[in-house]
């Protein structure tokens, strides 16, 4: 079909710039912003600072004299211990810990959210009760049970352990999240696909997987952000050389300025 | 009349005492089907009455309770659905969104391991008969709603497959583009002579499209038969209010003496095509099978115009007879101001009779 010229008004959308609604929405979010912006903005500065000048105490200021060596200290040398390698090995450790957690959860919860949501079968509804059931009961309650498990399979205090772990507590949300939105991709283009003549997998990665790319990024901010700032499941789960980032950042801070007893 | 535009006589498709339950609720209750090679079958029935769940049954999207369905002679009641020799075509088109269409076209003859040059040679010929070779490189999202159903059928008719299900393939198309694409797809079935199971609830597209049409009721079979057939002889009461638009009248009243009785008045039932028996009875009289005259005797059948709908070619007049609505089309454009006073006349030899308590058609 030819083209049909488009006659009639043309350009973009005209827009009233400043508005005093844009003002407001602006205004509200550079606020908010900056709010968020000034614990980090002191948190760098303090640590460019040699100690006399943070004793002073104005925390606002830019460091008089400039000096990284503190970042060098904490990085390779801090100790804990009998350990003086600086934080690098926890930072590692964390590395480790989150990749494997974010990647493992996300992929068996998507699998599992799309069994639920579009092959309805036997027993779904029960399945995914109990698995709800899971998403309200504290992790709390189920450190120690875990502990027995994880030692019974032989993978207490490793960070394979650790890993089985994150995975296991992220599944009840994680599949509420991708059963939920598999739910709202069309059912019909489920249907067209298996007349087509794809699987269970095939259906899974060439339909509904390129069509989710959203959820899944939530799904990835989710888990990084709860993983790598986890402290609870990495003291109990591991022991000190697997420790991940957090934890060894407490035990610094304990055992070099008594931090915690002053608080 | 239907029977000449058969092709074969052979049976395409079979469904035998299928019943589908979710649940507790039952939704499909004894379907029972022929379907012969060639034929145009329309399923019609209002929402919820069960259409698209026995296109799914035969698709094999759904898992059937019991009963069995045949395809070409072969019992597919538990095959995979890409194995049943079908191409299905989708209400909302369900084209997948991250291919071109020329990779919609190809998705299922990929999963089938065709070979590349036969693959290309089949959207090519698609492409021809559908007319949609200029966007090929296009992804649906470019495309409008007609084009994309061209695509949705074009997917289905590079299946080469002898029967094709349309689970109401217009229904989200405007009005302009819905009577066009229904005659393409009238067009297509005479060139291809494949059978096609044709989901809708719009009696215009089943009557036009339908060599035999399956009215459908809260999962049961009312009737099916030729669109010729349910019009005039409707089997029973809602199937008969169910076609025609405005539907038919129905006037209650009883039969004795080769008449029906009515508030005092008495039609003789000669000629009715059917077997009228003495008793209570209703009687159903199509607005277009209904004649009137202005200035009639006093003693006819009298009724008061309310309300007159101009339609250019013809018009609806909406009566009131012994205080109930009635309803009558003609091609007369003469204005009828309210309160007129009509004398009707009804075409029994084209009027159906119900009994009042089975709803059968006499
Ligand atoms: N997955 C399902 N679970 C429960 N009930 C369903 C399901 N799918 C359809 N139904 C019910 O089955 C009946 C028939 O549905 P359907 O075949 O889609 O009707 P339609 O004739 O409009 O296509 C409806 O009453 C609907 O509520
Ligand atoms: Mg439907």
């Amino acid at each position: 079909m030819a083209d049909i010229a488009f006659s009639g008004p043309r350009g973009p959308k005209p827009r009233r710039r400043l508005s005093g609604r844009n003002i407001m929405i602006y205004g509200t979010l550079i606020v908010v912003a900056l709010y968020y912006l000034v614990p980090l903005y002191v948190m760098v500065m303090t640590s460019l600072k040699g100690l006399p000048e943070i004793r002073l105490g104005n925390i606002f200021s830019p460091p008089v004299e400039a000096t990284f060596e503190p970042w060098v200290k904490a990085w390779a040398e801090a100790c804990t211990g009998l350990n003086c390698e600086g934080l690098q090995r926890g930072f590692w450790n964390s590395v480790r810990i989150t990749v494997p957690s974010v990647l493992l959860s996300i992929l068996i919860a998507s699998i599992n959210g799309y069994a639920l949501a579009n092959w309805r079968f036997k027993g779904a509804e029960f399945f995914f009760a109990v698995l709800m059931i899971g998403a309200f009961i504290p992790y709390q309650v189920m450190i120690y049970p875990m502990v027995i498990l994880l030692r019974e399979l032989g993978l207490y205090g490793s960070l394979t352990g650790l890993v089985l772990v994150h995975t296991v507590f992220g599944m009840p949300i994680l599949t509420l999240l991708f059963r939920n939105y598999f739910a709202t991709l069309p059912e019909e283009l489920f249907k067209a696909a298996r007349v087509d003549g794809t699987g269970f997998w095939g259906i899974y990665f060439r339909i509904m997987l390129p069509l989710s790319l959203p959820i899944f990024v939530v799904a990835v901010i989710l888990q990084v952000t709860g993983i790598w700032n986890d402290f609870l499941f990495g003291v109990v789960y591991t022991k000190p050389e697997y420790y991940p980032m957090t934890v060894q950042l407490n035990n610094i801070v304990n055992t070099t300025t008594g931090a915690r007893n002053t608080m | 009349m239907m029977d000449q535009t058969h092709h074969a006589s052979e049976t395409s498709l079979s469904i035998k005492g299928l019943q589908l339950s979710f649940g507790a609720v039952q939704v499909l209750n004894d379907v029972n089907m022929d379907i012969r090679q060639g034929e145009f079958i329309v399923l019609l029935g209002g929402s919820g009455s069960g259409k698209s769940t026995i296109l799914n049954c035969i698709a094999g999207l759904l898992d059937v309770t019991d009963g069995q369905i045949f395809i070409n002679g072969k019992n597919v009641t538990w095959d995979e659905p890409k194995d049943r020799g079908i191409g299905m075509v989708f209400q909302s088109y369900a084209l997948y969104p991250q291919m071109s269409v020329r990779g919609n076209l190809a998705f299922g003859l990929k999963n089938a391991r065709l070979p590349r040059d036969e693959i290309a040679k089949r959207i090519d010929r698609a492409a021809g008969i559908l007319q949609i070779g200029d966007y090929l490189d296009r992804r649906p999202a470019a495309l409008s709603g007609g084009q994309r159903q061209r695509v949705a059928i074009g997917r289905a008719l590079v299946r080469d497959v002898d029967l094709f299900l349309f689970d109401e393939p217009l229904s989200n198309l405007d009005a302009k583009l819905r009577a066009e694409l229904r005659v393409e797809i009238k067009r297509l079935h005479e060139t291809l002579g494949n059978t096609m199971v044709y989901v809708t609830h719009d009696q215009i597209e089943a009557m036009t499209l339908a060599d035999r049409i399956a009215l459908l009721r809260d999962g049961v079979i009312q009737q099916f038969a030729s669109p010729g057939e349910i019009y005039r002889k409707p089997v029973n009461l809602y199937v008969a209010g169910f076609i025609g638009s405005p539907s038919m009248n129905f006037i209650s009243g009883e039969i004795a003496d080769g008449q029906f009785r009515f508030h005092d008045r008495a039609i003789s039932l000669d000629g009715y095509d059917g077997h009228p028996r003495d008793g209570a009875a209703i009687l159903g009289v199509r607005p277009e099978h209904t004649g009137f005259q202005a200035d009639g005797p006093e003693s006819g059948i009298q009724a008061t115009v309310e309300l007159q709908e101009h339609m250019g070619a013809e018009s609806v007049i909406y009566l009131r007879l012994d205080g109930q609505r009635f309803a009558l089309r003609t091609p007369d454009d003469t204005h009828y101001p309210e309160g007129t006073r009509l004398n009707l006349s009804f075409d029994i030899a084209r009027a159906s009779l119900f009994d009042p308590q089975s709803e059968l058609r006499l």
